[in-house]
C-alpha cells in the first residue's frame, strides 16, 4: 500500500466502499453493513450449532455456546439483580455484536466497523434510549426523580441537578467515544508500524534488519489488539447493565 | 481525536432533527479536505467524511442488521441454548433426587435393621430375664422347704431331747434319793423317812438347777 518514499497512510482503511456489487452500491450497502452480517451470521452459528447436540457433557462448540449464554446472563443478574433476565437477550446481542466487530477487524482485509463513530454513536443512542424507555416504563415520571439523589441538601439543587443531567447525556458519549478511539488507535498503531516494516525493508541490507523492531513491536500489538477487542466489548456490556440497573432501581 | 468528539456533542445538543443539517455542514467544510485528498495524503478520517453517503447508510442497515440479529437471538437462538441448559439443569435435578431418594431408603433399611436387632436383644434379654427369675423363685421355694423340714426336724429332736431329758431327770430323783437313803441308813443305821429324803433331793437339785 503505502509505497516507498510516500507518507504513512493510516487512515485509509477506515474508508468505507460499496460491497455486494451493483446491488451494494444502488443501496448503499457498505463493506461494514457486510461484516455487520457476517458477525451476525457467526454469533449465530455458534448458538444454533453449539446447541444442536443437546449433550450432557458438552463439546467445543456447544461448551463455547453455553459459556457465551452463562456469563452474559450472570452479568446481567449480577449488575442488574433478577429483572436482568429480561434484558438478557439485549445485551447478548450488543456484547456480541461488539466483539464479532472487533475480532473480525483483526483479520486481513477485514473492515472494523466499530472503527467508525457513526456507528458506535448509533449503538450507544440504542442503548440510551432503551435504559430512558425502560426508566419511564418502570418509574413512569418518578424516573426524574434520578436526577436529585435522595438526602442530598435541597439548597444543592441548582447544582447537582445540572450535573446529573449531563452526566446522564454524556453516557452515550463516553460510551460511543471509548470503543471508537480504541479501535481506531490500534488499527492506525497497527498500520503505521506496518508501514514502517515495509518502508524499511525496502532500504536495503540495514533496513531489514531495522526493521525488525517494528515487525517484532506488531506481533505484541496484535495480541494486545485482541486483549482491547475483548476488553471493549465487555466494557460496552457491563456499561449497558450498569445504566440498566440504574432505570431499574433508580440510584 | 477532537473532531470525533464535537460531532456527538452537537447531535446531542440539537437532536435527530438537526443532525442532518449539522452532518451536511461538517460534510461541507469535508468536501474541500475530501477532494484535495481524494487520491493520497491527509484526507482527515474517513469517519467523519459526511459527504460520503456510506457513512449514514451503514448506519441505517446498521439499524436493519441489528434489529434482524436481536430479533433472530431472542426468539430462536438463545432459547434453543438456554433448552440445552436447562435440560442439563432438570437432568442434574432428577439424578439428585433420585439419589436422596435411593438414600432415604437406604437409610429407612439401616433403621429398620437396627429397630430389628434392637427388638431381638430386648427380646432375648426378656427371655433371660424370666428364665433367671424363674430359676431364683424355684431355688427360693426348694431352699423354703428345705429350712421348713429342718426346721420341723429340729423342733422334733429338741422336743425328743427335752422328752430324754425329763425322763432322764426324773430317773436321776429315783436314783439320787435311793442314793440318799442307803447313804443316810449306813451312816445313821436306820432308815430316814422317804418323805425327808425326797425333800432334801428336790431341794438339792433345785438349787443345782438354779
Amino acid at each position: 500500500m503505502a509505497a516507498q518514499g510516500q507518507a504513512i497512510d493510516a487512515l485509509s482503511q477506515f474508508t468505507l466502499t460499496p460491497a455486494l456489487g451493483v446491488v451494494g452500491s444502488s443501496v448503499n450497502f457498505t463493506q461494514a453493513n457486510l461484516f455487520m452480517v457476517i458477525a451476525g451470521l457467526l454469533t449465530i452459528g455458534m448458538l444454533v450449532l453449539g446447541a444442536k447436540p443437546r449433550a450432557i457433557v458438552p463439546g467445543r462448540l456447544q461448551a463455547l455456546a453455553e459459556l457465551a449464554y452463562e456469563n452474559i446472563l450472570k452479568m446481567c443478574t449480577d449488575q442488574i439483580g433478577p429483572e436482568g433476565r429480561s434484558y438478557f437477550p439485549f445485551v447478548f446481542t450488543l456484547f456480541f455484536f461488539v466483539l464479532m466487530g472487533n475480532l473480525l477487524g483483526m483479520l486481513p482485509w477485514a473492515f472494523t466497523y466499530t472503527s467508525h463513530i457513526a456507528v458506535t454513536m448509533a449503538l450507544a443512542l440504542l442503548v440510551i434510549t432503551v435504559v430512558t424507555v425502560v426508566a419511564l416504563r418502570i418509574h413512569g415520571l418518578h424516573f426524574f426523580s434520578y436526577f436529585f439523589p435522595p438526602g442530598a441538601p435541597k439548597a444543592l439543587a441548582p447544582l447537582i441537578i445540572p450535573v446529573e443531567v449531563i452526566s446522564y447525556l454524556s453516557r452515550p458519549l463516553s460510551l460511543s467515544v471509548r470503543l471508537f478511539a480504541n479501535m481506531v488507535a490500534g488499527h492506525v498503531m497497527l498500520k503505521v508500524f506496518a508501514t514502517f516494516v515495509v518502508m524499511m525493508a525496502g532500504a536495503g541490507t540495514i533496513g531489514v534488519i531495522g526493521a525488525a523492531a517494528p515487525l517484532a513491536l506488531n506481533v505484541i500489538l496484535i495480541g494486545f489488539e485482541f486483549l482491547v477487542a475483548f476488553l471493549q466489548a465487555y466494557v460496552f456490556a457491563i456499561l449497558t447493565c450498569i445504566y440498566l440497573h440504574d432505570s431499574v432501581h433508580l440510584h | 481525536m477532537l473532531r470525533p468528539m464535537t460531532f456527538p456533542l452537537g447531535k446531542l445538543a440539537l437532536g435527530g432533527a438537526a443532525t442532518a443539517a449539522l452532518l451536511a455542514g461538517m460534510g461541507a467544510a469535508h468536501t474541500a479536505l475530501a477532494a484535495a485528498a481524494a487520491g493520497e495524503k491527509k484526507g482527515g478520517m474517513p469517519q467523519l467524511d459526511f459527504a460520503n453517503p456510506l457513512t449514514i447508510s451503514q448506519v441505517v442497515w446498521l439499524a436493519i442488521i441489528f434489529f434482524v440479529l436481536y430479533l433472530l437471538l431472542s426468539r430462536w437462538a438463545l432459547p434453543q441454548v438456554g433448552a440445552v441448559l436447562e435440560m442439563r439443569a432438570n437432568r442434574i435435578q432428577a439424578d439428585l433426587q433420585a439419589a436422596h431418594a435411593a438414600k432415604a431408603s437406604a437409610d429407612a433399611a439401616v433403621a429398620e435393621l437396627t429397630a430389628a436387632t434392637r427388638e431381638a436383644q430386648a427380646t432375648a434379654q426378656a427371655e433371660i430375664n424370666t428364665a433367671v427369675t424363674a430359676a431364683t423363685q424355684a431355688a427360693a421355694a426348694q431352699a423354703a422347704s428345705l429350712n421348713a423340714r429342718l426346721e420341723k426336724q429340729l423342733a422334733e429332736a429338741e422336743q425328743r431331747i427335752a422328752a430324754a431329758r425329763a425322763s432322764a431327770m426324773g430317773a436321776l430323783r429315783n436314783v439320787a434319793t435311793d442314793t440318799a437313803s442307803a447313804v443316810v441308813t449306813r451312816l445313821v443305821g436306820a432308815a430316814p423317812a422317804s418323805a425327808s429324803v425326797e425333800q432334801a433331793v428336790d431341794a438339792a437339785l433345785a438349787a443345782r438347777r438354779g
